[in-house]
């Protein structure tokens, strides 16, 4: 009888903790230090930047996405590095609701970014930066500038540089692309999932 | 927007034209149709690297001096230092670094009256560092001479 008890009271304990903490929860492996918590994110400017075929592209198109908007330029040797990475990281994730828009920041525009993005081959979309834009993502002094955004169009992570190595890219497009899977109070607490995706880590 | 604006973090300013100082120029000192020559003491803050005068290919801007104003002098052919080769990622670039000097070469006109005056140009340059690169920026120069 005792352990009739006993066998009741952990079997109570697991199905509360499962309550608690959600049955189907299955531990992210995917670490991205840069990924900020959703209660440090700030909307992300919107902008109508021309891409290479005349058409306006906002950056509101992309709500719903995770967007990984890469300010470069074609006499940017660190940028050169960047592109690849970006080319393959959009290739492998953009039927999961991933993709890069590059803003190169050439004065001379398309007259010596089209033929860079055709010898690059570049396979993803790009358009020509202004000063608007600039200041309005802080400035944007040095290049490659990154801003990692959510699905809910704030500004997740930025990279100045390429100190992270892509490895940091690719992680933190995992995390973001996870964030919104688990709804919220399903197991993390009431916790907005954002939160939740990064305190895993 | 404009909240939006505020609260994104701002980046930290930075300004190019620091990673490259141009010292004092000699002063050009001649008769007319003297041929004179000077030096421009250019200096790159350590851990940056401009591009060369001849760049490893044609998107990278070269360090170039572009003269506005020659008042008595004539010509301003600029000689410049052996670049070094780095290595970025897998490309290789021509620059410099550190502290050189940039000769130039200027003629006294014929007409020019005595007395003093100041040659300006610009100095366009594009630094990097091994992670980033900042905007292209130009510097002004001054060559104070005098006509003898």
């Amino acid at each position: 009888m005792s352990f009739l008890r006993v066998s009741a009271a952990i079997a109570t304990a697991f199905l509360l903790g499962c309550f608690l903490e959600g049955c189907s929860y299955s531990p992210i492996t995917v670490k991205a230090a840069s990924v900020k918590d959703d209660k440090d994110r700030h909307s992300a400017p919107d902008f109508a930047l021309k891409d290479a075929d005349g058409k306006t592209v906002h950056l509101s198109d992309y709500k719903g996405k995770v967007v990984l908007l890469d300010f470069w330029a074609t006499w940017c040797g660190p940028c050169r590095i960047e592109i690849p990475w970006f080319e393959e990281i959009e290739r492998t994730r953009k039927d999961k609701g991933f993709e890069v828009l590059g803003v190169s920041m050439d004065e001379n525009g398309w007259e010596d970014v089209k033929p860079f993005l055709a010898q690059m081959k570049v396979n993803y979309r790009v358009v020509i930066g202004d000063d608007p834009t600039t200041q309005a993502y802080g400035g944007v002094d040095s290049l490659p500038t990154t801003f990692l955004i959510d699905k809910q169009g704030k500004i997740a992570a930025i990279h100045i540089g390429i100190d992270g190595g892509r490895k940091d890219f690719e992680d933190g497009v995992d995390a973001l692309l996870r964030e919104g899977d688990t709804p919220v109070n399903a197991g993390n607490g009431g916790v907005p999932p954002a939160v939740a995706a990064a305190k895993q880590h | 927007m404009l909240a939006m604006v505020v609260c994104l973090p701002l980046l930290r300013p930075q300004s190019s034209t620091e990673r490259l100082t141009v010292g004092q120029t000699e002063k050009v000192v001649g008769k007319r149709n003297d041929a004179v020559r000077t030096k421009i003491p250019v200096s790159i803050l350590d851990g940056y690297h401009v591009n060369s005068n001849t760049p490893s290919d044609e998107y990278l801007i070269p360090l170039k001096v572009t003269w506005t104003a020659l008042g008595a002098l004539e010509g301003g052919q600029v000689t410049y230092p052996k670049a070094e080769k780095i290595t970025v990622g897998a490309q290789s670039l021509s620059v410099f670094t550190g502290k050189f000097d940039l000769a130039v070469n200027f003629k006294v006109s014929a007409k020019a009256p005595a007395g003093p005056g100041i040659a300006t140009g610009k100095l366009g340059f594009q630094a990097c560092n091994d992670k980033m690169c900042f905007p292209p920026k130009s510097i002004e120069i001054n060559v104070p001479y005098q006509v003898q």
